[in-house]
């Protein structure tokens, strides 16, 4: 209808083929180096070293196997999901309370303070901390791991939250309370589970955070707890980098990123809009 | 109870703040006022601002601030470009639609290391896809990541990858929320397709452009874990932004000190730089 007035009918057409094509291209160099991993890692070593072979595939688990088996990757797999799932508990339990008394008192100053908390390099935090950690000897653990990825998740999930409260009417809390429920029952029993779409959000974009973390993973980590980020690097070595190997330990690494982008589509866009609406 | 129940509520985070955040900071500007080195047994030695004298008569550290510099605007210029064009083209209702927005969260989500490997075996340049096809073409092979002059334009073209869709995710959200009446009274008066983009929907839309490259900025600054795993700086520092060189200061060649006062600077640099466009961010918004 818009186009009515517009063109005449071949005109129209042209358009929408190019529209089509345009999709198309965007939409294949989008997704074009996700796919080349996928393939890759199902590639044996002979054919990803032959550039006359790189589109013939011979279907191999070699790859997986090197990484799970020889490699073992179960344990950095492991030691990822203890690292970030502790990470976001833990910010939860600290960042919600925190978020709803920031929206409810409108301490503003301290909204003022989680956006430069965001802003900071994460750099400027690693070479105390690592003295630190070095010095009281948990430099390695899980502890300090875990502290460290704190520092990324926390700001983000009072981040996310402190709009979510504000958008819940005080009424419903004032109400509970002229019932005789106290502020911290009105608080667990009807703020928590009217904002669990947004805890849901905020939970997802700090365990995507923590999961994807690599600087403080390269120097904190030992080989006990190394997480899945700095594990890559075991395919590569001086003489010889094993891109089967690689290219598996990518799809690993990234496929629960993947799946959580794929089935929580919608907390995930509202997750990396949370920074733009407000602020 | 219930009167202090918001500093219960607080206090645990801002403790924590306090103890993770300020400390650092405060730490790291003593430090950088000394002379240590991690590998040596001995005590820091005040050395005043010697620190910084060295740093900015060091053309290896001046040249990474050109290159943190350079390195986020031609990134953030394509990005936006490219950003603003996908959400322009993609603000019309078709089948696949959520497939392309499911495709464009990609990018920004899967974990920075892993693809950057992925890229790096694109780049290779002798079994690499890139080459091959340049060869397809009849065209030379690009060194893209060894050569003193490409390698930098190699990166940010990853950095465009997974930038240009957070630009588009944010744009597009501004775009269905931009009021109609405008449009309809201009298609009212007959004007062109070409003359409602840029009278009426850009400029409607530059308060949402001008976030969408603030959050984006406050990333490309500290870029990091792609230029670590893809170059480290090389070859020849030609990729070593701010970050990565205070890294390697600090954690190879264990000179404490003179990392520290490039990580006062470049946390400086960050912080102007973010307050400065969140400054002019809140005049453009009183504007509208």
């Amino acid at each position: 209808m818009m186009n009515a007035t517009a063109g005449s009918r071949p005109r129209k057409i042209i358009g929408r083929i190019l529209f089509i094509l345009a999709v198309l291209v965007i939409l294949i160099i989008t997704l074009f180096p996700i796919v080349w991993m996928l393939v890759a890692s199902f590639k044996t070593n002979a054919e990803l070293l032959n550039v006359k072979k790189l589109f013939s595939f011979s279907f191999t688990i070699k790859n997986y196997v090197s990484v799970f088996v020889e490699r073992n990757f179960m344990l950095p797999f492991k030691n990822s999901l203890i690292i970030s799932t502790s990470a976001v508990a833990l910010s939860l339990l600290m960042g919600l309370p925190a978020a709803y008394a920031i929206a409810r008192e409108k301490m503003r100053i301290f909204s003022g303070i989680i956006l430069v908390i965001r802003i900071i390099p994460i750099i400027t935090f690693l070479v105390p901390w690592y003295l630190f950690f070095t010095k009281i000897g948990i430099a390695g653990t899980y502890t300090s791991l875990i502290i460290c990825h704190l520092i990324m998740c926390l700001p983000l999930i009072v981040w996310i939250m402190i709009p979510a409260y504000e958008s819940i009417p005080l009424d419903l809390e004032q109400s509970a309370w002229i019932d005789g429920c106290s502020r911290f029952g009105t608080f667990i029993r009807i703020m928590l589970p009217l904002s669990a779409p947004a805890i849901a959000t905020s939970s997802i974009m700090a365990f995507i955070t923590s999961w994807n973390n690599f600087m403080f993973a390269l120097i904190l980590c030992n080989s006990k707890t190394n997480t899945l980020p700095i594990s890559i690097y075991q395919f590569i070595t001086y003489t010889n980098i094993d891109w089967g190997g690689i290219m598996a330990a990518a799809t690993v690494i990234t496929l629960p990123i993947i799946l959580i982008a794929l089935f929580l589509q919608r907390y995930v866009v509202s997750g990396l809009m949370a920074g733009a609406v407000k602020g | 109870m219930d009167r202090n129940l918001k500093w219960v509520f607080t206090v645990p985070t801002c403790i924590f703040v306090v103890a993770m955040v300020l400390f650092p900071i405060l730490y790291t500007t003593i430090l950088s006022f000394h002379s240590w080195r991690l590998s040596a047994n001995i005590p820091w030695k005040f050395v005043g601002i010697q620190n910084y004298v060295d740093m900015f008569t060091d053309s290896r550290f001046l040249r990474s601030v050109w290159r943190t510099f350079y390195f986020s605007f031609v990134a953030l210029s394509f990005e936006t470009l490219l950003g603003v064009s996908f959400a322009l083209l993609l603000n019309r209702k078709f089948r696949g639609k959520n497939l392309i927005k499911t495709a464009f969260l990609l990018p920004m989500v899967a974990t920075p290391v892993a693809i950057s490997m992925v890229w790096k075996l694109m780049y290779e340049p002798s079994i690499g896809i890139f080459n091959f096809w340049l060869r397809s073409l009849g065209m030379r092979r690009i060194d893209w990541l060894g050569s003193t002059s490409q390698a930098i334009y190699s990166l940010i073209i990853v950095d465009i990858w997974q930038g240009a869709p957070m630009i588009m995710l944010i744009v597009s959200g501004g775009l269905t929320a931009l009021p109609t009446e405008p449009l309809e009274s201009a298609m009212v008066d007959g004007a062109s397709a070409w003359q409602k983009l840029c009278k009426i929907t850009l400029p409607l839309l530059s308060p949402t452009i001008f976030t969408a490259v603030l959050l984006r900025l406050i990333d490309v600054l500290k870029t990091f874990d792609v230029v670590y795993s893809l170059t480290l700086g090389g070859p020849a520092y030609s990729t070593e932004t701010m970050n990565i060189l205070a890294f390697r200061q600090a954690f190879e060649y264990m000179e404490f000190g003179t990392a520290s006062a490039t990580l006062v600077v470049f946390l400086a640099i960050v912080m102007l730089i973010s307050f400065l466009l969140l400054k002019i961010r809140s005049w453009v918004e009183v504007d509208l």
